[in-house]
C-alpha cells in the first residue's frame, strides 16, 4: 500500500511540534512514547500498521481548533480517530502525521425528548446514546455490530449502518446537526435541532467523508421511540435462488422488514458450531426476517412473510414466540464474525453492495473464485439492502496468503461493481479500497470529489492517503482548460 | 454565435448539456438552469441572458420495483414518475411538494431534477426523510463543463463523497443534473388521520410532540389554526369551527386501525378527537404538503421556516403578524405576511425570531423586487459564506450556473 511520501522535515521537527501541542493540551494529552503510540498503530484493518509521529487527545473544541491551526501552519498531517474500529484503514496513522484522538469527548451533552434528539460529543459510543435514552423508551437507530466500541464521530465519518438500515436508514439519515473544525481551525455549526440545514447540504457531504474534510466535535442525532414489539422468522431455503426470490417477493409485497439478514452454508455451520442457535445445517441459505412496530402490524406481517416463504420453498420456517426466542434467532448471526474466526486463523471482511436480484449470480461466481484462489469464503449478507459481507478465510502466517486473500477480495468488489453495485456499503474506502476507486469512478468523477476536498482542506493535510488513489494539488484541480469562443454543439437544439 | 443574443438551449442528451455549459463557461455567459420552469419565481432573481431548458431530458430509464429503485432523466415530469410508481403501488416517500400553485402557476408541472435541486419534501419528511435521503445517484455537468457521476443505484453506499447530498438543495448553482436515481418505497395500504380539535398553538405543539414520541409511527403531524382549517376542502376540517391538529397514520389496515384507536385514547385528555379515513386523509395531507391555504391569495409574502418542533409556536408569536400553520410536528412553519409596502416582506421580524431559537427561514413567495432586495435564503455567517463560496469554486468557478439564485455572488 503506497502512502504519501513522509515529510522528513516534519519528522525532524518532532520535538518542536510536541512542544507546540503541549502548549495547547497540557499533561497526559500529548503522547510520544513508542510503547504508548503502539496502541494507535492500526485500526480494525489490522493488516496495516504504522506508528504515528505523535498522538494528541484534546478535550475541548477550542483545543481541536488550535491543534489544527498549529498543524496547518507547520504542514503537519492529521489523522482523526474515534475508537479505531474502522475496517478500511480510515484511522491508519501516518509516519509524519499526528493522530487526533477524540476519546476524551465522551459526554452526552443534552437529551431533548420533546424534540426527539440528543446532542453528544463525538467520542460517545454508538450504544451509549441508546443507553442514555432507553429509560424513556427511545433509541438511536443505526446500530453497527461494533456499537459497543465505535464512536458516533467515527459513525459520522464512515456513514455507518447496521442491520436495521433498510427501514431506519444509515447515519446520514439520522443526523440533525454537527459542530466541526476545519483544518485551518475554523469552527462551524451545521444544522441543529431543526430539519434540513440551510444552504448547501454540508452535513450530508461531511457524513461519510472519512475524516478528510473536517474534525467532528459535536453531533446532534435524531432519536426514535422504540417499536412496540419485534418478532423474527428463521427461514431455511434449499438454494440461494429461492432465498433471493423470497427477499424480492417480500419487498414487492410492500413489506419493509426492520431487518432481513441472509447467511450461506459455511456461515450457518460456523455460527451453529459456535452458539448452537438451532440453525438448520442442511440448507444453502438462511434468512432472518425481523418485523418491528405496533403489535397488530407485526402479527399481521409475520403471517404475510410466512406465506411468502412457504410459497418460495422454505424448508425451515420458525417464528419467534418470545423475546428470548427472537434473540436466539439473532445469536448466530450476531456471532458470525467470531464464529468464522474460530474456524480460521484469520479472516478478511469485505463490504460490497449489489442490486439484490444479482445475489445468486454473485454467490455462484464467488464460489468459483474461492476455488480459484484456494481460500474458503463464508457469506453474511444484509439481504434487505444488498450489502454483502463475504468473509475470506486465510492464514496470515502462511507466506503469500494475505496477498491472495486481498486479491480475492478485490475480485469480489470488482464483481459487485460489474453487476451494478458499489465497492463499499458501510465500511468506507479508507486505504483498503482506495486503489479500486477507478473501477467505479472515472478520473473526472474523482477529480470532482477532490475539488470538494479542496474547499475544506486546500493543503490536503487532513487524513491524506485515504479514499483517493491519487491526490492532485488543488491548484491543478482548479485549472480550467477553456477553448475560448468555441461554438456550441452544432446540433444542439436552441430557440 | 453572439453571446448578447438571448438563447434557450434545449439539449437532448448529456453531451449536449456539457457542450452548452462549456460554451457558457468559455464565454463567461451565465445560464439560467430550468427543469420545466415551474419554480422560476422562487429564489433570488438572476441575471442570465441565456437559459438551459432540460425538458427534453425526458423519461424513466430504469424502474425495478422489487429493488426499490428508479432512475430518470432530470427533466422528466414528476407527475410521470409518480404515475409509474403508483401503478406498482409505490411512491417517493419524501412526498415532494408541488410549489406550482403557491407560486401562482399551474399544478403538476415540476420536473424531478427541479424537485431534487430544491430538496423539496412534504409532511412525511419527519418519518421518511427529505428528498436528499432518497437520492441515490446522479450524473451531472459541472460549471466547468465536465460530466461527472456520484453515488449509484443501491441504498447502502459509502464509496466516495456523497455528492448527491451536495447537489440536492443547491438550486442548480453547482451542476446541471442530467440523470438521477432514487430510492422508492411501497405505498401504504391505508391512511388514517387523527384530528384533535380546538388546541391553541402551544398545546398543539405538545400534542404533536407526544404523538411523535409514541410508538405509533406517526407519519405526519400538522396544526392548522382555525382560520387555516376553515380553508380546507375536507368538510370535517373546514367545519370544525376550531383549530385542527392532524396526525397521520399509514400502514397495513389492521395496524392503522389499531394505532388510530390507541392514539385517540392517548390524546383524549386534550380535547375532542375525530378520525379521517382514506380519501379525506389524502386530500388533507395534499393541502398541507402544498401549503394550499396560502395558494389562493397572491397579495402576501410566504415564508417557510424550519426550527426545533417545540420552538414553532414561540417563533410565530414573536413575529406577531400574518397567518401561520405548522407541519413537521411544529418545526415547519408556513407563514403568510401581508405585503404592506414596508419593503422587506417581514424579513427583519422573521430573521430575528428564527435567530433567537436556531433554524432557517426561506422567503418562498414574494414579488421580484423584494426577492432582489432582501435575502431569500437564510443569511450565512462569514465562515459559512466563505466555505460555501469555495464549494461553489470547485464546481462552477466562473459562476455561470444560476448565479445569485441562492446568495449574491454565488
Ligand atoms: C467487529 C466489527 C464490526 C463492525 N460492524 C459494522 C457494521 O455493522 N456496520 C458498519 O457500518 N460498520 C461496522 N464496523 C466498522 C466500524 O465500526 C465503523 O466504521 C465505525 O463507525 C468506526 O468508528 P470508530 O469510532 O471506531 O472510528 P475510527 O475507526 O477511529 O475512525 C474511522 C474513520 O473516521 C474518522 N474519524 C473518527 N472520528 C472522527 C471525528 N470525530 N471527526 C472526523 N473524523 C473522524 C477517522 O479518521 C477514520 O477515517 C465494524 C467494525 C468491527 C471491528
Amino acid at each position: 500500500m503506497q502512502m504519501p511520501e513522509p515529510d522528513q522535515g516534519v519528522i525532524a521537527a518532532k520535538s518542536d511540534i510536541v512542544e507546540a501541542l503541549r502548549a495547547i493540551v497540557p499533561g497526559e494529552g500529548v503522547i510520544v512514547e513508542e510503547q504508548e503510540l503502539r496502541a494507535y498503530e492500526s485500526d480494525g484493518l489490522t493488516a496495516y500498521r504504522q506508528l504515528p509521529l505523535i498522538v494528541v487527545l484534546p478535550e475541548t473544541t477550542a483545543q481541536v481548533s488550535e491543534i489544527l491551526r498549529c498543524c496547518q501552519a507547520r504542514g503537519v498531517k492529521v489523522v482523526p480517530r474515534g475508537a479505531g474500529t474502522s475496517l478500511s484503514g480510515g484511522a491508519l496513522p501516518l509516519a509524519d502525521g499526528i493522530i487526533l484522538g477524540l476519546a476524551k469527548f465522551n459526554r452526552v451533552l443534552e437529551i431533548d425528548f420533546d424534540n426527539r434528539c440528543a446532542v453528544v460529543q463525538p467520542g460517545v459510543t454508538n450504544l451509549a446514546i441508546t443507553t442514555a435514552v432507553a429509560d424513556q423508551g427511545f433509541y438511536y437507530a443505526p446500530d453497527p455490530s461494533s456499537q459497543i466500541a465505535c464512536t458516533i464521530g467515527g459513525n459520522v465519518a464512515e456513514n455507518s449502518g447496521g442491520v436495521h438500515c433498510l427501514k431506519y436508514g444509515l447515519t446520514t439519515n439520522n443526523l440533525l446537526g454537527l459542530e466541526m473544525v476545519l483544518m485551518d481551525g475554523t469552527v462551524l455549526r451545521l444544522g441543529g435541532k431543526h430539519l434540513d440545514a440551510a444552504g448547501y447540504d454540508l452535513l450530508g457531504i461531511m457524513t461519510g467523508s472519512e475524516g478528510l474534510l473536517g474534525v467532528v466535535t459535536e453531533v446532534t442525532v435524531r432519536l426514535l421511540k422504540k417499536p412496540e414489539t419485534a418478532r423474527a422468522l428463521l427461514l431455511g431455503f434449499p438454494t440461494n435462488e429461492q432465498a433471493g426470490d423470497a427477499v424480492a417477493t417480500i419487498i414487492a409485497a410492500g413489506i419493509i422488514p426492520g431487518g432481513m439478514e441472509m447467511m450461506d452454508g459455511p456461515a450457518i455451520n460456523a455460527a451453529e458450531d459456535f452458539v448452537q442457535a438451532g440453525y438448520p445445517r442442511d440448507v444453502e441459505a438462511l434468512l432472518i426476517v425481523e418485523l418491528d412496530g405496533p403489535q397488530a402490524e407485526v402479527d399481521y406481517l409475520i403471517g404475510e412473510v410466512s406465506k411468502i416463504a412457504e410459497a418460495k420453498g422454505a424448508v425451515t420456517s420458525r417464528i419467534s414466540e418470545t423475546e428470548e426466542e427472537r434473540l436466539i434467532f439473532w445469536a448466530g448471526r450476531k456471532a458470525a464474525f467470531p464464529a468464522v474466526g474460530r474456524i480460521s486463523p484469520d479472516y478478511y471482511c469485505m463490504d460490497g453492495t449489489i442490486p439484490r436480484a444479482r445475489l445468486p449470480q454473485v454467490l455462484k461466481r464467488m464460489r468459483e473464485l474461492s476455488e480459484h484462489y484456494g481460500l474458503r469464503v463464508a457469506n453474511v449478507f444484509h439481504a434487505g439492502d444488498g450489502n454483502l459481507h463475504p468473509l475470506i478465510l486465510y492464514d496470515a502466517n502462511k507466506p503469500g496468503e494475505l496477498e491472495k486473500a486481498e486479491d480475492f477480495g478485490a475480485d469480489i468488489l470488482r464483481l459487485c461493481v460489474e453487476v451494478g453495485g458499489v465497492l463499499t456499503g458501510e465500511h468506507g474506502v479508507g486505504v483498503e479500497k482506495r486503489d479500486l476507486m477507478g473501477t467505479m469512478f472515472s478520473e473526472a468523477d474523482l477529480k470532482q470529489q477532490q475539488r470538494v476536498k479542496c474547499a475544506f482542506d486546500p493543503e490536503a493535510l487532513l487524513n491524506p492517503g485515504k479514499v483517493f488513489p491519487q491526490l492532485h494539488r488543488c491548484a491543478e484541480l482548479g485549472r480550467m482548460h477553456i477553448s475560448g469562443g468555441k461554438l456550441p454543439f452544432p446540433d444542439l437544439p436552441r430557440f | 454565435m453572439a453571446s448578447d443574443k438571448a438563447t434557450v438551449f434545449a439539449p437532448e442528451n448529456s453531451e449536449q448539456v456539457v457542450e452548452a455549459v462549456a460554451w457558457a463557461a468559455a464565454e463567461g455567459a451565465p445560464l439560467e438552469i430550468l427543469g420545466r420552469g415551474s419554480k422560476r419565481a422562487f429564489g433570488r432573481p438572476l441575471q442570465a441572458a441565456h437559459s438551459l431548458d432540460l425538458s427534453r431530458l425526458d423519461g424513466i430509464t430504469l424502474y425495478e420495483p422489487e429493488e426499490l429503485v428508479l432512475s430518470a432523466r432530470a427533466g422528466t415530469p414528476l407527475a410521470v414518475i409518480e404515475a409509474a410508481l403508483d401503478e406498482k403501488r409505490q411512491m417517493l416517500a419524501f412526498e415532494p411538494m408541488d410549489l406550482g400553485p403557491l407560486l401562482g402557476g399551474p399544478p403538476a408541472m415540476a420536473s424531478i431534477g427541479g424537485v431534487l435541486a430544491c430538496n423539496l419534501s412534504g409532511p412525511r419528511r419527519i418519518k421518511a426523510g427529505a428528498a436528499r435521503d432518497h437520492f441515490l445517484g446522479v450524473a451531472a455537468a459541472s460549471g466547468r463543463g465536465e460530466l461527472f457521476k456520484s453515488g449509484g443505484r443501491v441504498v447502502k453506499n459509502v464509496t466516495g463523497y456523497d455528492l448527491c447530498k451536495l447537489l440536492c438543495g443547491s438550486y442548480g448553482t453547482l451542476a446541471v443534473m442530467t440523470d438521477v436515481t432514487m430510492k422508492v418505497l411501497p405505498r401504504s395500504q391505508k391512511t388514517y388521520t387523527v384530528l384533535v380539535l380546538g388546541l391553541d398553538d402551544a398545546t398543539a405543539a405538545q400534542a404533536m410532540s407526544r404523538a411523535l414520541g409514541s410508538p405509533h409511527e406517526v407519519s405526519g403531524a400538522a396544526h392548522l389554526p382555525a382560520a387555516q382549517a376553515a380553508k380546507s376542502a375536507v368538510s370535517y376540517v373546514a367545519g370544525a369551527g376550531a383549530s385542527v391538529t392532524a396526525l397521520r397514520l399509514e400502514g397495513p389496515g389492521p395496524s392503522v386501525e389499531y394505532r388510530c384507536a390507541a392514539l385517540r385514547r392517548e390524546l383524549s385528555d386534550l380535547g375532542a378527537t375525530e378520525e379521517l379515513h382514506s380519501q379525506n386523509s389524502l386530500t388533507l395531507w395534499r393541502e398541507l404538503r402544498d401549503a394550499q391555504a396560502f395558494a389562493g391569495d397572491h397579495n402576501t409574502a410566504v415564508w417557510r421556516i424550519s426550527v426545533a418542533p417545540t420552538a414553532g409556536p414561540g417563533v410565530v408569536a414573536a413575529i406577531g403578524a400574518g397567518e401561520a400553520f405548522y407541519d413537521w410536528g411544529g418545526g415547519l412553519i408556513w407563514l403568510s405576511l401581508p405585503l404592506n409596502g414596508e419593503g422587506d416582506a417581514g424579513a427583519a421580524a422573521v430573521r430575528a425570531a428564527v435567530a433567537a431559537v436556531g433554524g432557517h427561514a426561506t422567503l418562498i413567495r414574494a414579488p421580484l423586487e423584494l426577492r432582489a432586495a432582501a435575502p431569500v435564503f437564510q443569511p450565512q455567517d462569514a465562515a459559512m459564506a466563505a466555505l460555501t463560496q469555495r464549494v461553489k469554486d470547485g464546481f462552477d468557478p466562473k459562476r455561470i450556473l444560476n448565479p445569485g439564485r441562492m446568495y449574491a455572488g454565488l
